[in-house]
């Protein structure tokens, strides 16, 4: 076999950060990532932006960050009801540590277009 | 209250072994493995150690009493068995702060690691921590910018960062080696790495370099998406050279440079960081002969305190070894010096080759980088050794996928972020990692192709520097 044809064609793709190179999570793993970040003690802030402007440092905020709030429901309701009011926004969520003054982490839940 | 000369010749611990010592919050605290020479008291060999890496010298001199050495000596207050090793043992030795000075880890090494080291009663001598007092940290510039600006310039957040050495490390052209940093980036890596010997030869001079690289990180930034960078390496032939590539590199908007501490040395180095703190630019940190100084259990310096060493003169990311990779790495000693790059107070531990308290007050931290002779199946392992505060860099697991370095970029980075998804979603990643870099490698053709590539490569030597633990 020639040498060529066992080579792929990589092919550049735009991402966006943190989780970018894995398949779209399921609800329940989107879950798991969400009690990852309270169990860690950090703030949910749920942030969202049009993809033109993805590259931005500051997102625009949803509400303010859920400073202390420890349940998921509430996050995972405050999430959707982001991307009702923004569906065609990117919508990322935040750990925030404030012990720190970082981002503990953040990953785009939905993708807007 | 005077004293009278007496010219002579007086035993070393006569002065310099004061067992009823209490070190001062403010003293400079070493902790010396020593070897003597037979028949030489431990005492006396201890001693010595604090004679002569502070104030002391061979015979008494009349010009000692022009001062009041009982305020500027060095005492030895400890002496403690080495386990497992009758011939050698620990001395602690306390130094008055004011033998410093401010800010100068050239003076406190040219103290404690000078003349001393080869002294005739000796046969070995090996300085193993260094505990620095607040009142000296506060003196010291440190990073330049620190972990948490790190991340917010790069944008990365909740994982490592991803690297890799341009490879081969000598003898591409310019434009060849923009090639090479432009098709890892595009592949998924955050940062790419001039090799350590890549300065400014005559295949491939600096300003060319420079140039071509910037277009491929901005080039890759444009079509990923994503913040992207290149360690530019600064490391010159004279100071004056070093700040002129600086310059360039900041000309060109690029976002960190490099330089080699031990190589190029701890004065030229503070000097960078310093200026990178005013041109807010990042530094990454290379480590090229430390092996020379530290391997060898029982003379020379141990990493941690070169460690320490650099988190004072200042950079912002560290060459630590990986552990598991090609270069020589215990776990747990490795866990003790990324501690004390990292937090801001580290307990005395032995079990992780700590021996005193450090407190590094409000210094920033520096990210430990894992790189040499790693690949996508250590990933699991070195996501769960250093932790998210990390830099990973994978040189031949990189280049050497058979659908080039962009393929292999995205099968490194598939299999890092499937690792930190796994561990935050409670998994144990070390015993999980064959299945959770399979299930991963189902979504993605680079990553199957990397791991079937690598899957026998192993690095099982013994360490060499071992802990002093029974």
């Amino acid at each position: 076999m020639p040498f060529q044809s066992t080579v792929g064609d990589y092919q550049t793709v735009a991402t966006l950060e943190t989780f970018g190179f894995l398949p779209p999570m399921t609800q329940d793993e989107i879950y798991d990532q969400i009690a990852y970040i309270i169990a860690q003690g950090w703030s949910p802030v749920i942030e969202h932006v049009h993809p033109s402007g993805s590259m931005q440092s500051y997102w625009s905020y949803w509400k303010l960050p859920f400073f202390g709030e420890k349940d998921l429901s509430v996050v995972v309701n405050e999430l959707e009801a982001c991307h009702r009011a923004y569906p065609d926004h990117h919508v990322r969520i935040v750990g925030y540590d404030a012990y720190t003054q970082s981002q503990g982490t953040a990953f785009v839940v939905f993708e807007g277009r | 209250m005077s004293k009278k000369y007496d010219a002579g010749v007086k035993e070393y611990r006569d002065t310099y072994w004061t067992p009823e010592y209490v070190p001062l919050d403010t003293d400079l605290l070493a902790c010396f493995k020593c070897t003597g020479q037979e028949g030489v008291p431990r005492e006396e060999v201890a001693a010595a150690v604090a004679a002569e890496s502070s104030t002391g010298t061979w015979s008494t001199v009349w010009s000692e009493l022009l001062t009041d050495l009982e305020f500027y000596k060095g005492r030895c207050y400890r002496i403690e068995d080495v386990p497992g090793d009758k011939e050698s043992f620990y001395a602690f030795i306390a130094y008055p702060l004011d033998l410093f000075e401010e800010g100068s880890i050239t003076n406190v090494l040219t103290s404690l690691v000078g003349n001393v080291f080869g002294f005739k009663a000796l046969r070995h001598l090996r300085l193993e921590d260094i505990r620095f007092p607040m009142a000296f940290i506060k003196t010291c510039g440190g990073p330049p910018n620190g972990i948490v600006v790190e991340r917010d310039r790069l944008n990365k957040y909740g994982r490592p960062l991803l690297g890799c050495t341009i490879k081969p490390k000598l003898g591409l052209s310019g434009k060849n080696y923009g090639r090479v940093v432009y098709e890892c980036l595009r592949g998924g890596l955050d940062l790419t790495k001039d090799d350590e010997n890549i300065n400014s030869q005559p295949f491939q001079r600096w300003r060319e370099r420079f140039e071509f690289v910037a277009e491929a990180v901005k080039l890759a930034q444009q079509e990923t998406g994503e913040v992207k960078g290149h360690y530019l390496n600064c490391t010159a032939t004279t100071p004056e050279e070093m700040y002129e590539r600086a310059e360039f590199a900041k000309e060109l908007d690029m976002p960190i440079i490099m330089h080699d501490y031990i190589t190029g040395g701890f004065t030229a180095n503070t000097g960078l960081a310093n200026w990178c703190r005013k041109n807010g630019m990042l530094l990454h940190i290379h480590r090229a002969m430390h092996a020379v100084i530290d391997r060898h259990p029982k003379h020379g310096i141990h990493f941690r305190v070169l460690a320490k060493c650099l988190r004072l003169s200042g950079g912002d990311q560290l060459h630590t070894g990986t552990v598991v990779g090609k270069l020589e790495g215990d776990r747990q000693t490795t866990l003790g010096y990324i501690d004390n790059l990292r937090e801001s107070f580290v307990p005395e531990d032995r079990t992780r080759g700590n021996f005193f308290d450090q407190d590094w007050g409000s210094m920033p931290g520096v990210f430990a980088v894992a790189s040499g002779g790693i690949h996508v199946w250590h990933m699991p392992a070195l996501l769960a050794i250093f932790g998210d505060d990390s830099c990973l860099q994978f040189g031949g697991g990189t280049h050497g996928h058979p659908w080039g370095s962009a393929a292999g970029a995205a099968a490194n980075r598939v299999a890092l972020e499937a690792c930190v998804k796994a561990r935050n979603a409670g998994r144990e990643i070390e015993k999980e990692s064959r299945d959770i870099l399979m299930e991963a490698a189902k979504h993605s053709p680079e990553l199957a192709i990397a791991l079937e590539t690598w899957k026998e490569i192993k690095f099982e030597f013994d360490t060499v520097d071992k802990l002093d633990v029974q």
